[in-house]
């Protein structure tokens, strides 16, 4: 029985934060404040509740927890997929209940779960390093390809002590880093430091931590396309910030015209909000427009003169699909204008996610971090820390994504042949469904120039917008949720990436197998005959 | 002229008040006098495979399977693959709805929340729910998400935390802008807590207009590692129930038990066994992760956490944060479900994955004992055992001549020493003020990890190191040569 020491009572009140000193060393890390009141004007966040409500039973409850988790939304994984979830438990008891036989899940980018298969050398490499016992067996060479042996070892001697089950630095392995360094200056033309790199669990964390670090207070904004992909949404509410929108241009292919970011600029400015960053996704999500490049350039320099730091959102850089655009990184725009660490803050996120690889699993990115101070350099080295390192096999994939076979490598045939495999289906299957959709009465689609979305513009009747109102219901989610009990088919209502206001869109995802496509087009088509029967004015 | 972007001073203030001295000086100054080629030894941070212990074969067959699924078709997979490590590696795949590059239910993968329910099952004796487990991308990231949802502000849904901590704790709350109310761990208790003084801490706290909302318990601790007794837990639960606290118990070391009078015992064990109304009442939140135990797999990313009388709009919105990271990486959670339904009596790989557990948990148990009795037989040290986890923290008691020169060097003393450590052997520990510490008492913590041939030799090195440090900042007096 442990004895316990009644110790002197002791006003043990810390506060985490300190008042600003201006060296933030290594100091002790909890100072005992005997009787310092508690700094109220640094907040960042009041409640309208006054603390816990003393009659509740449970501290942790929906009236007690972070109000910004209440105000934060992310549709992708939101409400019609849920719904979707209990219609395919039921499904499997109640086959005939229902006029489809399997939903179809359109609501998100996750090609391997539609059978998309993986990049063969890629998982080579990663069983190999997965279980590096294998490299010691004459057997293995039956079994696996030459190269990919031979870059697992590579991989393997860039790892200490070869250990892949161990913490690497936080920033990611150095070798791995390198070879990233080495595939962006190909990419582009143009060095990267491997010291700029942080190798993040897939691309989001990376925006997490760019999202701490440039949001102190509600009076911070951050500039995001509308459409949006909602990580920005919901990260800004996360951190307690203001999102300022910026709304791209549907009828001119979702063109981003800087007059529009000047204008939603001077309009936060004059609400005292201060910009901190332009958030764009190129190619774009939902959008899947690619930007070309003089639109880039201005874009640059508006984030220069401006003071802004640039978030590119370059996740899909190789998914375009359309022979007059190209994809170019920020990152070379901005270098091929002379502009250099000093002139521009530009932060670039790229992951294993998306492209041909589809590795959504693996969760592996990185964000190529330029143009900053060493000091600021350092919080995020720090914050990163926190975390200790992201998962090893993703910093493998995303190596291997970024340094894939070369000609002359054995495996170089399978591995373009794969690769082009998908994207050109990828391509097929964006203009089929595009096609299809702009059949449909009162529908106007936008093609698929990148990414894996479309996402198309409904025209819904009066009586429509009505029965929603009616069913408490935004009147693109009443469409959805129609949709799905009719055909089984998942998408997302435009309001979970905001859209113009009195517009409506759902965004569908160009990833079910290429022989689905047919019957998905003609499920799609019968109901939205059907839906337009019953709602035409 | 440009204006600045992002510079310094405009930088959010809770990153610059946030310290994780895990990775912060000690580390960076190691890490650049390796690159200047000096031998150096990482004892900073639990991470048992960079010192050279072997992942375990069976997980990682089963996992390598996974990854290259197209091994399965080979009809020659059986020659360097056990049947057991295949009907595995199929079992997962079929778990999944795409293999391990799909993005999983954000909660993790249905199949595998159900084995860890199982696994907390039949460790504790009570029914486990696989909805209120969810897995995540490492426990830190866990912590970090329930952290998130608990702090409101500064004065509100502040955490009680012990000290010394793990500074995950302390860097996450200042990331978020919360406060930290500390409760000192009694060193010449064993690591003890008295339960009155945190009544009290709470009771001033909330005189001040503070809603303290959540306690942290870490058991085994780090870097402490004393391994909490029923009675103890038991205490804290009703002083949880008390005051309405959530506890979070943080059980990534409950494989890491070096002796025998306090085996491990969950917290939702104690609390089902006290019943009703606890047992209804009080909310608790369990932590564990693939990183530690004898399993060492840090680099997977690999943990989850276990929610107890959390309501289901609450575990809602838990739910809708976990989605906007889409899902945890589907290898580590293979590698949970592996570590919660290991290789059983009559499985094939099921003696090599005895051996290997055991080789390494009874080494570490001796690696535990030489490194208490090592920093023990120095003059000016003294260190409790180390029950549990993977570290240990001894005291070194600073003459103040020590101190004195650490002050003109700008450092605090433990950093200081442990620079100088550094600096003479190549040892990399991390300073006790990283962890918290009481007024004017030193500690550092170093792990138990380096291989067990050459722990003699790293204790021989710090006792040398510490007696030239004593001889030159000593009084001459007290602190004599051994």
């Amino acid at each position: 029985m442990r004895r316990f020491v009644i110790g002197e009572a002791k006003n043990l009140i810390d506060q985490t934060r300190r008042r600003p000193r201006p060296h933030h060393n290594n100091i002790r890390l909890l100072s005992l404040l005997a009787s310092d009141p508690i700094p109220v004007s640094s907040s960042r966040f009041f409640s309208d509740m006054t603390g816990s409500d003393s009659s509740s039973s449970l501290p942790v409850t929906l009236d007690s927890i972070n109000p910004n988790v209440l105000k934060c939304e992310y549709a992708v994984r939101g409400e019609i997929v849920n719904i979707a979830q209990k219609l395919q438990d039921d499904l499997k008891i109640n086959k005939d209940a229902y006029p489809f036989d399997e939903i179809i899940y359109c609501n998100i980018g996750n090609p391997q779960s539609l059978s998309q298969q993986p990049i063969t050398f890629f998982r080579e490499v990663l069983a190999l390093c997965s279980h590096t016992a294998l490299l010691d067996r004459d057997e293995t060479h039956a079994l696996f390809s030459a190269d990919s042996i031979a870059r697992a070892w590579k991989i393997l001697d860039q790892i200490p002590g070869k250990a892949t089950g161990a913490y690497s630095h936080s920033q990611g392995i150095k070798g791995l880093r390198d070879a990233i360094a080495a595939g962006i200056e190909a990419r582009d033309g143009f060095p990267a430091d491997p010291n700029d790199i942080f190798m993040t669990d897939g691309a989001s964390p990376g925006v997490h931590m760019m999202m701490q670090l440039l949001i102190s207070s509600e009076k911070d904004g951050i500039l995001c396309p509308i459409p949006q992909y909602p990580l920005y949404s919901a990260s800004i509410a996360l951190h307690g910030g203001s999102l300022v929108p910026y709304y791209l241009d549907e009828a001119s292919g979702w063109g981003l015209e800087i007059s529009e970011l000047k204008k939603q600029l001077e309009d936060a400015k004059s609400k005292g909000i201060t910009v901190r960053a332009l958030a764009v996704i190129n190619p774009g999500n939902p959008t899947g427009q690619v930007l070309s490049e003089e639109n880039q350039r201005d874009i640059v320099d508006f984030c220069k003169k401006e003071g802004l730091v640039l978030l590119a959102d370059e996740v899909y850089q190789e998914n375009v699909y359309v022979p007059d655009k190209k994809f170019h990184s920020f990152k070379k725009v901005a270098r091929s204008m002379g502009y250099g660490e000093k002139d521009i803050s530009l932060v670039s996120f790229q992951s294993i996610s998306k492209g041909y690889y589809g590795e959504c699993g693996k969760r592996g990115g990185y964000m190529e971090v330029t143009g900053f101070t060493s000091d600021v350099r350092e919080q995020i080295y720090k914050v990163a820390s926190v975390n200790l390192c992201s998962n090893i096999s993703g910093q493998i994939l995303a190596s291997l994504v970024m340094s894939p076979p070369k000609p002359g490598d054995e495996s170089y045939e399978s591995y373009i042949a794969e690769k082009e495999g998908i994207l050109s289906s990828m391509a097929r299957r964006a203009k089929t469904l595009e096609e299809a959709l702009n059949k449909l009465e009162g529908i106007t689609c936008n093609r698929a120039e990148g990414a894996m979305y479309l996402f198309p513009c409904i025209n819904l009747p009066k009586k429509a917008i009505a029965a929603a109102e009616a069913a408490k219901t935004a009147p693109d989610t009443f469409y959805c949720k129609r949709l799905l009990n009719a055909t089984g088919i998942v998408v997302v209502p435009g309001s979970g990436f905001r859209q113009v206001p009195g517009t409506w869109h759902f965004r569908c995802t160009i990833l079910p197998q290429e022989d689905k496509i047919p019957a998905i087009v003609n499920r799609l088509t019968e109901f939205h005959k059907s839906f337009m029967d019953e709602f035409r004015d | 002229m440009s204006l600045k972007a992002l510079d310094y001073e405009t930088l959010n203030e809770n990153v610059k008040n946030c310290q994780y001295a895990v990775r912060g000086e000690l580390y960076l100054r190691a890490s650049e006098l390796q690159k200047e080629g000096k031998k150096i030894i990482f004892t900073n941070v639990g991470n048992p495979h960079a010192l050279g212990q072997k992942p375990l074969t069976f997980p990682r067959q089963v996992v390598a399977l996974c990854q290259a699924p197209f091994l399965l078709d080979n009809p020659n997979v059986g020659m360097i693959f056990p049947a057991d490590a295949i009907a595995r590696a199929k079992h997962y795949l079929s778990l999944t709805s795409g293999g391990l590059g799909a993005y999983s239910d954000s909660r993790g993968l249905p199949g595998v929340r159900k084995e860890v329910a199982e696994f907390i099952q039949r460790r504790d004796g009570y029914p486990s729910d696989p909805e209120l487990i969810f897995l995540t991308d490492g426990a830190s990231k866990g912590v970090m998400q329930i952290l998130n949802c608990i702090i409101r502000n500064q004065k509100d849904g502040v955490i009680l935390v012990p000290v010394p901590q793990y500074p995950l704790y302390s860097a996450t709350i200042s990331l978020l802008g919360g406060t930290l109310v500390p409760y000192y761990l009694e060193e010449t208790d064993n690591w003890g807590l008295d339960v009155n003084n945190l009544r009290q801490s709470v009771a001033q706290a909330r005189s001040q207009g503070i809603t303290v909302r959540a306690m942290v318990i870490i058991n085994p601790g780090n870097p402490t590692g004393q391994c909490l007794s029923e009675a103890n837990l038991r205490e804290i639960l009703k002083f949880c129930c008390d005051e309405r606290l959530v506890l979070l118990g943080d059980e990534v070391y409950q494989q890491n038990i070096y002796q025998d009078e306090r085996p491990f015992i969950s917290s939702k064990k104690v609390l089902m066994d006290m019943g009703a109304p606890l047992s209804k009442e009080v909310q608790l939140i369990s932590f564990h992760t693939v990183s530690k135990g004898y399993w060492g797999e840090c680099g997977q990313r690999g943990g989850y956490f276990e929610m107890t009388n959390i309501p289901p709009r609450t575990v809602e919105e838990i739910y809708k944060v976990a989605s906007i990271a889409l899902s945890p990486n589907v290898s580590a959670q293979i590698f949970m479900g592996l570590m919660v339904s290991p290789p059983k009596p009559g499985d094939i790989s099921y003696d090599q994955f005895v051996r290997e557990s055991k080789g390494i948990l009874e080494s570490l148990r001796r690696r535990a004992r030489i490194m208490t009795d090592g920093f023990n037989s120095c003059k000016n040290v003294v260190c409790n055992f180390t029950e549990g986890a993977m570290y240990s923290f001894p005291q070194i008691k600073l003459p103040p001549k020590a101190i004195q020169a650490a002050k003109q060097a700008g450092k605090v003393p433990d950093v200081f020493y442990c620079l100088k450590l550094l600096e003479a052997t190549g040892i990399s520990t991390v300073p006790g003020s990283g962890f918290g510490q009481k007024e004017g008492v030193f500690h550092l913590r170093t792990t138990i990890l380096p291989a067990e041939e050459e722990m003699p030799e790293i204790m021989e090195s710090f006792k040398k190191f510490n007696d030239e440090f004593m001889s030159q900042y000593g009084d001459n007096f007290g602190y004599s040569r051994m």
